[in-house]
């Protein structure tokens, strides 16, 4: 501040949220893993009834670390960046701090319950928007409440300007709150006919046009919980942490509205070679390779952040992680566009190509993204210095190592299932039957499992790292200043 | 123009909407109506086939399974016809799925029976050697929730006029005659099952959840 008087931020919220990213991310990683195992080895799918085969788990998998996982971690990083660069304490409106605090309740409640009916089969088959309609108030009223958190903390703000994570979140807001309202209308069928199970619901639309909203939503929910407020994350601490500038505020500007016009136009590429009109599915694959500029352009940005200060990778851990974030971030929206072109999505369609490429964006991107920040927010936020930071190197080695064997065996199996499917023999008969095309992908589902499994030990170093920073790291007597964003 | 805007937070939000909300406008209501239309001979779910349809939901088949025959001339050898528009009209919601670590399923009905769904369902391996499905046996023990497919049965006929009860369509009545029809329906499955717990259970008027997805599978054709 310029009149040299310190605010006191407010943590309360953003601590909550971080216990609750350690404790999503366990779940969620774990049942993945889980997962992996399962595909390898069929018969652990029967060890808990009906409630622990893969499909039951599935949902809860993507359901926990998407929503359980990624947004704890989204807003803990809210609750924290937003008192800084907006130049407020959260502590100095009653109002807006009862609201956070009703927030992490009531969305920590929701997630609960999602745990206990998706367990239960409670299911709308939606890919993500698995929750069925009670549950789907409930998220509303969190969102809505984050929602004023945003709006309010704005409004009382000190700095006129709006740094770009701010962009980001409020993006994140709108476009998710849109979403999840369309692909989530739904009718109540008890209400309507007076008989059967309360809490099931019938969608609001039939076949193809269910589909084309469906994945309108689905894809978007990858830009929208996936990408820009992560991008808000890195915007925030990767500068702060190395002590440089943002690299091109152009740069940012360009890449932060390219994003949000040319994102959802490429949801038709989920629908290739479906029953949608094939002008949406050019549409959504000519976009989907459009959509390469503003990625790499928010990526190109963070890396040249770092630019003159290369050296920082060898010192500082956090570096590491952000920096590799950021290169998974790149490696994956490479990625998405070449399986958007038609006939490449041919043979990627339907394959394990598909997660594999959904996995590296997530474990690389999105994962390594909040577990930095956590790093980066919990020495401050408690006042210890991280409790060791060989550990801190041993997990990155190991995570990488893990995201490695998971993405290359992915790639190869889908290649291969999709090139078997569509094999034909000199007699112009198919040359496998689909069994063949199951079982010849054994080695690879093992492969996977075991870089999933390595990336979830690493998540559990990770827990325990930041557990003894909280409770016995070194007492720090005032915070570690790292200069700029807003140089504070 | 953009640094305007990043001083005015609701303006801002505003332009963002804008620019968010916009690909979905032009993308998907221009055809919204044309598509939803049922292409001639597609019927709406008998309420068996309903309540199957909810297992199949319930344990996620579609995790696994696709029902999208893509216009391919592997995928037509392998599955059948190539899907249409229109043949998904009564289905709330979609089931196309993303990923198929087992066969498309959208015919189906073309090719397997009652009897070949039995064992697979029971122990999936012993008709596909190799198979990596998990069994679901509790599908033997669970009783079918045919309240819940005759209240959405009841719902979409309301709101969205499915030709239920319309000549040549599936009849729903009332509640007791929709069950005295699904148990009819039922006991045709169950004469081509093996399985003595899940007969009787139909013999006394109850239905396993077996033989709603048996029906379900039936239908796909």
């Amino acid at each position: 501040m310029q009149n040299g008087a310190q605010i006191e931020y407010d943590y309360s919220v953003a601590k909550l949220f971080t216990f609750a990213t350690i404790l999503f991310g366990i779940i969620g990683m774990t049942i993945g893993v889980i997962l992996a195992f399962q595909l390898a080895f069929p018969g652990l799918n029967n060890l808990a009834g009906e409630y622990g085969t893969f499909s039951r788990l599935r949902p809860l998998h993507t359901n926990g670390v998407a929503f359980g996982f990624s947004l704890s971690g989204i807003f803990a990083g809210w609750y924290y960046i937003s008192q800084r660069v907006l130049k407020v304490s959260l502590k100095e409106s009653p109002f807006l701090m009862a609201i956070a605090k009703l927030h992490f309740v009531i969305y920590f409640i929701t997630i609960l319950l999602a745990v206990v009916t998706l367990f239960m089969g409670i299911t709308t088959s939606k890919e993500y928007a698995e929750l069925e309609w009670p549950l789907d108030i409930l998220v509303v009223v969190w969102w809505v409440l984050w929602g004023v958190s945003i709006f309010g903390l704005i409004g009382i703000r000190r700095e006129r300007t709006l740094y770009i994570s701010i962009w980001y979140f409020i993006a994140t807001f709108i476009a998710v709150a849109m979403l999840y309202l369309f692909n989530n209308m739904e009718v109540p069928t008890a209400l309507v006919s007076g008989y059967g199970s309360w809490i099931h619901s019938v969608s609001m639309y039939a076949g193809t046009n269910d589909a084309l909203v469906q994945w309108w939503y689905g894809h978007n929910a990858v830009a929208f919980v996936f990408t820009t407020p992560i991008i808000a994350l890195i915007y925030y601490f990767l500068p702060k942490e190395s002590g440089q500038n943002v690299y091109s505020y152009k740069l940012s500007i360009l890449a932060f509205w390219g994003l949000l016009f040319v994102y959802l136009w490429a949801g038709g590429h989920h629908l290739i070679y479906s029953t949608v009109p094939d002008w949406m599915q050019t549409m959504g694959s000519v976009m989907s390779v459009v959509l390469i500029l503003p990625s790499w352009g928010s990526a190109i940005n963070m890396l040249l952040t770092m630019k003159g200060e290369w050296n920082q990778l060898q010192t500082n851990t956090l570096i590491k992680f952000m920096v590799l974030a950021s290169t998974f971030y790149m490696l994956s929206t490479i990625e998405g566009p070449i399986q958007a072109i038609k006939s490449v999505n041919a043979i990627a369609h339907f394959t394990d190509w598909i997660p594999g490429h959904v996995h590296d964006g997530v474990l690389g991107w999105v994962v390594f993204m909040i577990m930095a920040s956590l790093f980066h927010m919990v020495p401050r936020m408690f006042k210890r210095e991280i409790y060791s930071k060989s550990l801190m190197d041993t997990q990155f080695w190991l995570q990488t190592t893990g995201i490695v064997l998971y993405f290359t065996s992915m790639w190869i199996a889908g290649i291969t299932q999709g090139m078997m499917w569509r094999a034909y023999d000199e007699y112009g008969s198919l040359v496998y039957s689909f069994i063949d095309t199951v079982t010849v992908l054994h080695p690879y589902y093992t492969i996977r499992a075991v870089g999933g499994l390595l990336y979830l030990i690493g998540f559990f170093m990770f827990a325990y790292n930041i557990y003894k920073t909280i409770t016995a790291g070194r007492v720090l007597d005032k915070e570690p200043v790292n200069a700029t964003p807003v140089a504070a | 123009m953009f640094h305007w805007f990043e001083q005015r937070p609701f303006f801002f939000a505003v332009l963002v909407f804008v620019f968010v909300a916009f690909a979905g406008i032009i993308e998907i209501i221009p055809d919204f109506a044309k598509q939803s239309r049922p292409t001639v001979g597609t019927k709406p779910y008998t309420l068996l086939e309903l309540a199957g349809r909810h297992v199949y939901i319930k344990d996620s088949c579609n995790a696994c399974h696709s029902q999208l025959i893509r216009p391919f001339k592997s995928e037509t050898d392998r599955y059948g016809m190539y899907s249409l528009s229109g043949e998904y009209a009564y289905d709330r919601p979609f089931l196309w799925g993303s990923k198929r670590t087992g066969p498309d399923l959208m015919r189906v009905g073309n090719y397997r029976t009652t009897d070949w769904h039995e064992n697979h369902m029971m122990d999936p391996a012993s008709v596909v050697p190799g198979s990596i499905m998990p069994a679901y046996p509790h599908h033997f023990t669970n009783m079918a929730d045919i309240e819940t497919a005759y209240a959405e049965a009841v719902t979409v006929k309301k709101v969205f006029n499915t030709p239920y009860d319309q000549e040549g369509m599936p009849k729903l009545g009332t509640w007791e005659e929709a069950q005295a029809s699904m148990l009819e329906e039922a006991k045709l499955i169950a004469a081509d099952m093996k399985n003595q717990a899940v007969k009787d259970a139909v013999a006394n008027g109850q239905i396993p959840e077996i033989v709603a997805i048996i029906a379900y599978l039936n239908s796909l054709k």
